[in-house]
């Protein structure tokens, strides 16, 4: 029955809720028994709330949650309570959806792997010989182990998708400005986002629609007018108010969608078994019917060096404020990949180097994402979403790229443009290569992440893959 | 050595703003005289995930100041972050304006000594945010962050001052402006109102590049003040600015400014005349000594990486000029033109009366009062020049009667009568002792004595009241 429970998704467990097939707290229980039985050889969560009431859901460690210590995986904040609530945490409350946990994962989101925790590695519940991708870990392994029943991520570069990706789960990076990041402590200001991470893509979408808004804090959030898809309203009424689900139609067809694949995407790098499976899925948005359009975005090469020279920029001075003086250890604690970001960006900002890193590598973030203002607009390429993988490979081995951090960094090469321009993407499961899952990424156009929802859905709807799950022996 | 250097002096002035809230959170932006560390939350101590959020009348508030000096308004400006680390900064950056300055190259006009009129260029006029204030308690610093995001707005001047007091004049003309439109309450000594100034000395016969190294010139750009390469640049009568400057900082009133300013002209002259070499340095004013004092040296300039603020979008300025222009008051200068032109005024006449908007307000209402009685604005201005009575406490119609009354030769000014009932008492001691042990027949003794001082030209009730008001005390 407990494992029953937690193999739910979020609206199955909101319906089941509704239908009284079991209680809140029951619900709760199978949860927390089963985080005790699993994290234990995980590490998904930091830190477990055992009174938690409502949906359980996991928050990564780096979202501010009020009288809830928050440690961002560093040792710097290892006793930092926050007196105050990230805007996702209170939205989230609003809708009575409960903490059952903090989530581990790369110490100030800074990693692709998860292995950059102060607190240790997170481990890849498919393999757990394997990283399970990073920065969001612990909240990608928390919705792989069923060990709740969605999560919150942030994304910078990669750290929603690539953890979903690599764990066999949905995982969605909004539009830049689509969610307040008000209490997600800053990585990069001009790339963070908040986003969920879920069983499926209905949840996702779900999931987004309470999240999303702007609050007066962040001022870069912005109101945007959405559905314009006619779709199937439900809605649930619970004993914490009338949820509303806007699902798609069953086996709806992809017919009219074009669908972008750029040829950079599939270039030197890509993993032949990873790049089977995405082809497989291309394929499958054919057969629903779905235009394939291959594109090219020629300066998405100059990503990687773009994006690491204005993510550090931003870095050096966001992490200015650990002085020690009102919070927190001292600086002498940051993880050596911080430090090393600090000088990075440092140096890139300092008084004659400015022009050549900080307002070139700015130009190429333009030119970057003018390349996906061509693909989607007319008369270039007019198509709806771009495809692709997230991740050149399935997840690699604990301990394998941690002191390389060049070829760390270049496993973000297909996610971090995405962020250089803003834009939605998303993850989801579409196959497995050498037994570990590979998820496909979707990138939409600025603001439209309902596209992508519904091309993510009904991919979702036609295949089998959110079945699959790993084993885990007790 | 005298008359063979001549000062070049440009100015920053700071002035903190009066909104309600702080420039980028919800706080109280009243923090004087507050409990420390009240009037804070996470955005202005820099919790970790806490954003800034645009103070839309902070804007508003430095676009007026900026119109009212004459210059453009950027249609797009954008806020950055100027990084320095001291421990009453919270973030580890101040935002601040930098590249793209909200309002640029305006210009304000002060009188010269033989009343010719001086332009003074400014450079620019650009928003940022106060930082917290350190208390130094034995060997303990405490940090009160009240002050920290205050909203602050900085003028900058191009070095076109060569004198201390014209110096004086452009900031008492600046503070003036700001409580005309309401922005700042401008107080130097609470430091609502900042003065730095950037004094060099260069030998009036100096011919072209003549002392110059050039590269102490090309040297100045590496220091972090925004305008080092816009000054070396900027010549007046052709002639290129020295290659170093002095800034004194942190003097919180017009009169120490001022002394500063002498002092370094001096102190320059004698050091260049001696042969030595200045370099660029921050100095602040010793009060007690009557010197000033290194803080710190070039070598020691920070570099602040300025870069744009992530967390914020561009500053659009859309269709918000003409409103704002529209809610401005008149300007003081233009006030100070139409009480010549208008009222036929002098122009020192209309500089008292235009002083503060209030004075100048009250007087218009006495003017349009006394039309009706063919009173005429002139009078009327003398006549508050010369009483200066309590605008707070006398209606602008008792100013219409005390005129009418003086003009019919009628004493009946209360603060004149007051003036002249004191001098009876103390002449007339012995009757005033006997009106306050109870013999009240010698009031009438004193009455007597104030009608003959003024000639039988006292309103006797008004001086009756005054004595045994005076008497009763």
């Amino acid at each position: 029955m407990n494992n029953n429970i937690t193999k739910l998704t979020l609206i199955e467990t909101l319906k089941a809720l509704e239908e009284k097939q079991f209680s809140e707290k029951e619900l709760n229980e199978a949860y927390l028994e089963r985080i005790k039985k699993l994290n234990p050889s995980l590490n998904a969560f930091l830190m477990v709330n055992k009174d938690t009431k409502g949906i359980p859901s996991a928050i990564k460690d780096s979202l501010c949650t009020k009288d809830i210590k928050t440690t961002a995986a560093s040792k710097i904040l290892e006793n930092f309570i926050p007196p105050y609530n990230a805007t996702v945490v209170d939205k989230l409350l609003e809708k009575e959806i409960g903490i059952i946990g903090k989530t581990n994962c790369d110490e100030f989101t800074m990693g692709s792997s998860g292995e950059n925790s102060a607190f240790g590695p997170t481990k890849n519940p498919w393999d757990l010989t394997k990283v399970p991708g990073g920065s969001s870990s612990g909240s990608a392994v928390a919705v792989s182990a069923d060990l709740c029943t969605f999560a919150i991520g942030t994304d910078t570069g990669c750290s929603v998708r690539t953890p979903a990706s690599l764990c066999g789960v949905v995982g969605l990076k909004p539009s830049y400005g689509r969610v307040s990041r008000y209490g997600a402590i800053a990585m990069a200001s001009s790339f963070d986002q908040i986003g969920p991470i879920t069983k499926t893509v209905a949840d996702a979408r779900l999931v987004l629609e309470w999240i999303s808004g702007p609050d007066g804090f962040d001022s870069n959030c912005v109101e945007i007018a959405s559905s314009k898809t006619p779709r199937n309203d439900t809605s649930i009424s619970l004993s914490t108010g009338v949820i509303a689900i806007r699902q798609l139609a069953e086996k709806q067809s992809l017919k009219g969608l074009k669908v972008g694949v750029p040829k950079e995407y599939f270039g030197e790098g890509l993993d032949k078994g990873v790049e089977k499976v995405i082809r497989g899925a291309i394929s499958k948005l054919k057969d629903l019917g779905a235009e394939i359009i291959e594109i090219s975005l020629p300066y998405m090469k100059y990503g990687i060096a773009a994006y690491y020279i204005l993510v550090p920029c931003e870095i050096s001075s966001n992490f200015a404020r650990y002085d020690a003086i009102r919070y927190g250890s001292a600086r002498a604690e940051f993880g050596p990949e911080i430090k090393r970001r600090i000088m990075l960006g440092t140096f890139a900002l300092s008084a004659g180097y400015y022009d050549d890193y900080y307002a070139k590598a700015a130009k190429v973030r333009t030119l970057i994402k003018q390349d996906f203002e061509n693909a989607f607009n007319p008369p270039a390429g007019g198509v709806d979403v771009i495809v692709g993988p997230v991740s050149p490979t399935v997840a690699w081995n604990l301990g394998e790229k941690v002191n390389d951090p060049l070829s760390m960094y270049k496993a973000d090469i297909y996610t971090c443009p995405v962020n250089l321009a803003g834009l939605p993407g998303l993850s989801v499961p579409c196959g497995f290569s050498e037994g570990l899952p590979v998820g496909l990424q979707i990138i939409g156009k600025y603001m439209d992440e309902e596209t992508i929802l519904d091309v993510g859905e009904i991919y979702e709807q036609n295949t089998n893959w959110k079945e699959q799950k790993p084993e885990l022996s007790f | 050595m005298k008359q063979l250097y001549e000062p070049i002096i440009g100015l920053e002035v700071h002035v903190e703003l009066n909104t309600k809230s702080k420039m980028f959170c919800k706080c109280s932006a009243d923090y004087f005289g507050k409990e420390p560390n009240t009037h804070t939350c996470p955005v202005c101590l820099g919790l970790p995930g806490a954003l800034p959020y645009i103070n839309e009348t902070a804007i508003e508030s430095c676009m007026k100041i900026g119109l009212a000096l004459g210059c453009t308004v950027s249609e797009i400006s954008r806020f950055e972050r100027k990084n320095y680390f001291y421990p009453d900064l919270a973030k580890g950056y101040q935002i601040s304006q930098y590249r793209w300055p909200l309002c640029k190259g305006g210009r304000l006009q002060i009188t010269g000594n033989s009343g010719q009129d001086i332009t003074i260029r400014i450079n620019r006029v650009h928003q940022e945010e106060d930082t917290g204030k350190l208390t130094h308690v034995g060997n303990e610093t405490l940090i009160d962050f009240n002050r920290c995001g205050v909203p602050l707005v900085e003028i900058v001047t191009e070095p076109d001052f060569h004198g201390s007091e014209k110096v004086r004049d452009f900031a008492k003309k600046l503070q003036q402006l700001f409580r005309y439109l309401g922005v700042s309450n401008a107080d130097m000594e609470r430091g609502d109102m900042r003065l730095e100034a950037n004094v060099s000395v260069r030998k009036i016969d100096m011919s072209l590049r003549e002392d110059e190294d050039d590269e102490a010139i090309s040297n100045m750009d590496g220091i972090a003040t925004p305008f080092g390469l816009a000054m070396t640049k900027n010549v007046r009568n052709d002639k290129p600015l020295p290659n170093y400057r002095i800034e004194l900082k942190n003097i919180n009133s017009f009169r120490f400014m001022v002394a500063a300013i002498e002092y370094e002209i001096k102190r320059q002259s004698e050091a260049l005349e001696k042969g030595e070499k200045l370099t660029a340095e921050t100095r602040g004013w010793d009060q007690v000594k009557k010197e000033t004092y290194l803080q710190r040296s070039k070598e020691e300039a920070n570099d602040y990486r300025y870069f744009p603020e992530p967390d914020l979008p561009e500053l659009r300025i859309k269709n918000k000029e003409l409103r704002i222009k529209e809610e401005m008051p008149e300007l003081p200068w233009n006030k100070e033109e139409r009480f010549v032109s208008e009222y036929g005024l002098t122009k020192d006449n209309a500089r008292i009366l235009a002083e503060s908007n209030d004075l100048a307000e009250y007087y218009e209402s006495v003017v349009k009062l006394g039309k009706q009685k063919e009173m005429e604005p002139k009078q009327i201005a003398n006549y508050l020049i010369n009483q200066k009575p309590d605008i707070n406490k006398v209606s602008p119609e008792e100013i219409i009667k005390n005129i009418q009354s003086k003009s019919a030769g009628i004493i009946g000014d209360e603060a004149e009568l007051k003036k002249i009932a004191f001098d009876v008492i103390k002449e007339n001691s012995e009757s005033a002792e006997a009106f306050k042990a109870g013999k009240l027949g010698a009031l009438n003794v004193l009455l007597g004595a104030i009608m003959k001082k003024t000639a039988g030209k006292a309103d006797i009730e008004k001086a009756k009241e005054i004595l045994e008001n005076l008497l009763s005390k």
